[in-house]
């Protein structure tokens, strides 16, 4: 990749992370909330490997961003299933529902 | 080519936000990932673009459409957890912040790879630890997984769901009406 694109790849690790931060803090459903956290993650794994590439040290980007792949894929998997059962014990994938505290 | 691949990324997250619909924020971000792994590769980074592209755009993309099947639909219309003014200016500084900490990105000149390292050697020798962790934390995900969703009987016994208790044997006496109505039932409508 030429220096030139170099910019645009920054916009897109920031545009991803903009959007990913807004969702996790405006969306209500769960499925949605693990979404928005994907979207994050896909920011941060477009960082590391472009850190990896601006450091010249691509292949340690790459492995670091391989891990961060596998651990989110499993968090997202473990995520669901959580949501899956909450919306057959509460009836509802609302997080509001969630919350037992009353004000 | 970069210009549009940036527009297009940011297009599609923005849209995997705003979908009405659970399956078509899954889609949504099915191009994200594929559009992410175009970024990857072209960074010079091809194994971690394959696996965010098999991974990212094909695997997570499944799981959650199972999971949109088994759980439903739902249109959750009500006001957000935060208001959208403040959530746009605390994302907006926490942005501006880690803009500028990623700023090096673009401004340092990349300094070229030692041709001796490959992706092999760095993944299995000097980040062996990572790869450990990796499998063990895929072995706990699996095992999280079918507890959760595992079915339990009213005595806390976990039970697995057999095929024979759910179909009814055929019965195969005819009494003058075709035999095919009775060994396929029609289908139950299960209302969710």
């Amino acid at each position: 990749m030429s220096a030139a694109t170099l910019p645009f790849v920054w916009i897109t690790i920031l545009g991803l992370l903009l959007a990913g931060l807004y969702g996790l803090m405006v969306l209500r459903n769960l499925f949605k909330l693990i979404v928005a956290l994907q979207i994050l993650v896909k920011g941060a794994i477009l960082a590391l490997v472009a850190a990896g590439h601006a450091s010249g040290q691509i292949q340690v980007g790459q492995s670091l961003a391989v891990t961060v792949i596998v651990v989110d894929t499993v968090v997202a998997v473990v995520a669901l299933a959580l949501a899956i059962q909450v919306k057959r014990r509460v009836g509802t994938l609302d997080v509001r529902a969630l919350s037992s505290l009353r004000g | 080519m970069s210009i549009s691949l940036t527009v297009l990324t940011i297009f599609c997250a923005v849209n995997t936000l705003r979908a009405n619909s659970l399956l078509s924020a899954a889609i949504w971000l099915a191009g994200v990932s594929a559009l992410t792994a175009i970024f990857v590769y072209s960074l010079g980074a091809p194994e971690t673009a394959v696996i965010e592209l098999s991974v990212g755009a094909g695997l997570v993309t499944v799981i959650f459409v199972f999971a949109i099947s088994v759980a439903g639909e739902e249109a959750i219309r009500v006001p957000p957890l935060i208001r959208h003014p403040l959530a746009w200016a605390i994302s907006g500084l926490t942005i501006l912040l880690l803009g500028s900490f990623l700023w090096p990105i673009v401004a340092i000149t990349p300094a070229p790879s030692p041709a001796a390292a490959t992706f092999g050697t760095v993944f299995w020798e000097q980040r062996g630890l990572d790869a450990l962790a990796q499998i063990i934390l895929i072995f706990v995900g699996a095992l999280t997984l079918l507890s959760l969703l595992g079915e339990r009987s009213k005595t806390g016994q976990a039970t697995t769901i057999s095929l024979k208790e759910t179909i009814p044997p055929p019965d195969l006496s005819s009494n003058g009406r075709p035999v095919r109505e009775k060994i396929f039932p029609p289908p139950e409508v299960i209302q969710r």
